[in-house]
């Protein structure tokens, strides 16, 4: 198995993917396959707790920590949605919580995605970096000092 | 003679459109396709040239300043509330309080009249399709007072259930709160039948008018209706201006919604002396200069015609239902006998949200959600539909390339 690409490696990676797309259909139809790949979640992590407040579509999102790395899981009922969480797990699921708190994750704007970030309701890649975030907040607080166990 | 005068001359589409300035723009780059305009409507250039022209030669604070600016600015405020008046066939200047939209509108009444009026074990009557606006002022109060919230259920077809009603009024019923045309479904609510039987139980009525201002002729004496609230800015007016309308004697018996300026005759500390109608319920400084510009809206619906515009909305309507079911997968949600060019519908396999946005991709904009009627949703077991709502300037052409979009939006999302 090849080495683990960073973060930035793996940003960069998808902005040479999307940089292959001029239609805004086509960009769409490639998160929407994103999502596809990703696994689905089992029914019983589909809990109100599990929940992304701040979506139009329901979003859930678990995190693992294994070998002081965290490891995100989720699933959506909206495709698009599904598709931006895969590509965030993408870059971010098997990381330290550090690297994940210090992610800019800048790619986002780099593919003509901000308007997901904008502050409204309807829009929940906001809301689904900062549950992200959390989780590695969490982790870090409990594994201060990460050993490789 | 010429017969055809007498026949109300079809719309000149065209030539409404170049009134809307935004519409000449592109998303996405493609030429924009407006189909939100139940969320809020686009404003006509004499509206935005009206607001411009307030702060370009007129701007003064109204009601209280003796120099010319002053005095221009409280004439041109003022005339919005003649306007208004005629607008809705109230039978006095008096009776019109503007507000910043429906929803202060409503909590105006349940601030003031409902917390002087409603007592422990009293009930108040709304609807399945409410408006979350239309809700939640009426359960905090029903949560102060101790007081009963009934609710009005509602038929597949996205109807009142009118039995249900007539058996739920009785002594205990103090208000009804109904929504005249319902968001989410473009239902059209018999309400001058409801303010009729809810007066025979002696309980006053407040009509939710926020999406049927712009669509129905609205005549509140003909409806007798006690409260009448809606917003400018789905009126082709400008956002931050509402109007409730009370019957006088309700208004004068009621206590003042907030207090300031603008809404007292005289102030000690010992004691305030309440301006009268409408000024003691329109604290502080007002939205002055958008409240100017809404008769300019007022006056585009007038001079484009009331039943022009319906007549034009209906066909749009009734077109959009047949394309859009030729669908596969489509169900649109809401089939009343009387509605207004609002469709609701879901796709099979298809989320609300995917389908807005890929929309979008096209320049096509429409709501999806829930529309802020949450219960309605859950009435229908879904998690919110997508929404297309036409106004004077949308056109077939631009439902022909709605229904293109969504056959494009199902073969991404398959």
């Amino acid at each position: 198995m090849s080495p683990q690409l960073s973060i930035l490696e793996t940003e960069r990676e998808i902005i040479e993917e999307f940089a292959l797309f001029d239609s805004w259909d086509d960009k769409y139809e490639y998160i929407i396959d994103m999502g596809k790949t990703l696994p689905a979640l089992e029914p019983i992590f589909k809990t109100d707790e599990n929940r992304v407040r701040g979506c139009q579509s329901s979003v859930w999102l678990i995190a693992d920590y294994q070998e002081g790395k965290l490891i995100y899981k989720a699933d959506s009922d909206a495709m698009i949605v599904k598709g931006l969480i895969s590509m965030l797990i993408r870059v971010l699921s098997g990381r330290t919580a550090d690297e994940i708190l210090g992610a800019k994750l800048d790619f986002i704007r780099e593919i003509g995605m901000t308007t997901h970030l904008a502050q409204t309701r309807s829009n929940g890649l906001l809301s689904m970096i900062k549950q992200m975030k959390h989780y590695a907040i969490a982790y870090k607080i409990k594994d201060p000092v990460p050993s490789k166990n | 003679m010429n017969v055809s005068l007498t026949i109300p001359k079809q719309l000149d589409i065209t030539a409404i459109r170049q009134e809307f300035p935004v519409l000449n723009r592109k998303v996405k780059g493609k030429p924009l396709i407006y189909l939100d305009n139940a969320a809020t409507s686009q404003k006509p250039q004499r509206v935005i040239d009206a607001i411009n022209y307030y702060y370009s030669n007129h701007n003064a604070n109204i009601h209280r300043g003796i120099h010319t600016l002053a005095e221009e600015a409280t004439a041109a405020f003022e005339e919005t509330r003649d306007a208004v008046k005629s607008f809705i066939g109230a039978g006095s200047r008096e009776e019109i309080i503007f507000t910043k939209g429906t929803t202060e509108g409503i909590n105006l009444v349940a601030y003031s009249w409902g917390r002087k009026n409603i007592q422990a074990g009293d009930e108040i009557i709304i609807s399945y399709m409410e408006h979350h606006s239309n809700i939640v002022p009426w359960q905090l109060l029903c949560e102060e007072k101790k007081a009963v919230l009934k609710v009005i259920p509602i038929s597949d077809k996205g109807e009142l259930l009118m039995e249900e009603y007539k058996n739920m009024l009785g002594p205990k019923t103090k208000l009804v709160s109904i929504v005249h045309v319902s968001n989410a479904l473009g239902t059209v609510n018999p309400v001058k039948q409801m303010i009729s039987d809810a007066h025979a139980v002696g309980a006053l009525v407040m009509v939710d008018g926020a999406q049927s201002a712009v669509h129905l002729d609205i005549d509140v004496l003909d409806l007798d209706c006690d409260f009448f609230a809606f917003s400018a800015h789905k009126l082709y007016g400008p956002t931050g201006v509402g109007v409730l309308y009370g019957k006088k004697e309700l208004l004068e018996s009621m206590p003042p919604f907030q207090g300031g300026g603008e809404m007292i005759k005289e102030v000690s500390f010992e004691k305030t002396i309440f301006n009268d109608l409408p000024y003691k319920f329109e604290a502080g400084t007002p939205n002055i200069a958008d409240v100017i510009a809404f008769k300019y809206a007022l006056q585009f619906i007038h001079s484009t015609g009331r039943e022009r515009i319906r007549l034009h909305e209906q066909d749009l309507l009734e077109y959009a239902h047949v394309e859009l079911e030729k669908i596969p997968g489509l169900q649109i949600i809401g089939k009343a006998r009387e509605k207004v060019s609002v469709v609701s519908f879901i796709i099979s396999n298809a989320h609300p949200q995917d389908i807005g946005i890929l929309l979008d991709n096209q320049g096509i904009a429409l709501r999806t959600g829930h529309h802020c009627a949450q219960p309605l949703m859950d009435r229908f077991c879904i998690p919110g539909t997508a929404r297309a709502s036409f106004a004077v300037y949308n056109t077939k052409f631009e439902i022909d390339e709605l229904v293109k979009g969504l056959y494009k939006v199902v073969k991404i999302l398959s």
